[in-house]
């Protein structure tokens, strides 16, 4: 219980400096601390498949792609002196949308947890990478096929959008 | 031992965090970011309604959302870096080409 609550603060307070940094670089960085403290959420859930891949595909790849590009487009820090618009939070209407969904959220979250009662995860669970691996490639083929052509087509998109055009 | 509730609560506060960051952030990539922050918010409740089925289902589908965020952040990065050599800014208002 303690170690969910260490990591659950963790991820929120990761989270939030995420957005509310003014240098990307710190986002990336404090993102993959958010995605550690989430692996180890994933322990915890008695999955240990998901936390590893957590970390090698999300912290090792992903994270590692955007901060390759905050670095290569070398623009750290968010232009505000000459901006279009007004700052999202200065502007008033959709402020109060924003409110009044936050305050929906938190009266829909109120509510659930005061009417459904406390359901304790079952003591044993099956997540054996064995039983996962056996589901994904009898139950879940077709869409594991599919998934291969999902990063074919993303890869010769990426590349043809950042070709410099040729003059 | 924290129960299901537990979970999905964080999950809920990880997602608004996400959603206050696309809306709030006016830098590109940062928006990028918290969209990843959203998908992770909805990973950790499939795991945890895996969980308490007690079937791998759940993490297969994380397992998907994963490689979908992959593909994701491949070609969102790709288009930042289209538009930084078209524009020289990462501000989301100055993308305006496609409005009237």
């Amino acid at each position: 219980m303690i170690s969910f609550y260490v990591l659950a603060t963790i991820a929120v307070l990761a989270s939030l400096l995420v957005i509310a940094q003014r240098n990307p670089i710190y986002s990336v960085l404090l993102l993959i601390a958010s995605f550690g403290a989430l692996s180890g959420l994933y322990v915890l859930l008695d999955a240990p498949f998901v936390a590893v891949i957590q970390i090698i595909i999300y912290a090792g790849a992903i994270m590692v792609l955007f901060l390759f590009v905050v670095m290569l487009l070398n623009a750290p820090h968010e232009e505000t002196e000459h901006d279009l618009r007004v700052h999202p939070l200065l502007r008033r209407g959709p402020m109060g949308f924003g409110v009044v969904l936050a305050l929906v959220l938190i009266a829909e979250l109120g509510l659930g947890l005061a009417a459904g009662s406390e359901s304790a995860l079952p003591a044993r669970s099956i997540s054996s990478v064995q039983a996962i691996g056996r589901s994904l490639f009898t139950e879940y083929a077709l869409a594991f096929e599919v998934t291969s052509l999902l990063i074919l087509v993303a890869m010769v998109g990426a590349v043809v959008l950042a070709r410099r055009e040729p003059r | 031992m924290p129960s299901l509730n537990d979970y999905l609560v964080l999950s809920a506060i990880l997602f608004s965090i996400g959603t206050a960051g696309v809306f709030i952030r006016r830098n590109v990539i940062t928006i990028l970011l918290s969209i990843e922050i959203m998908l992770n918010a909805v990973n950790l409740s499939f795991v945890a309604f895996g969980r308490e089925q007690g079937t791998v289902d759940g993490q297969i589908i994380v397992f998907f959302v994963m490689t979908v965020a992959a593909a994701e952040a491949a070609v969102g990065l790709a288009i930042v870096i289209a538009l930084f050599r078209q524009r020289e800014s990462l501000n989301p208002d100055m993308f305006t080409s496609l409005k009237w």
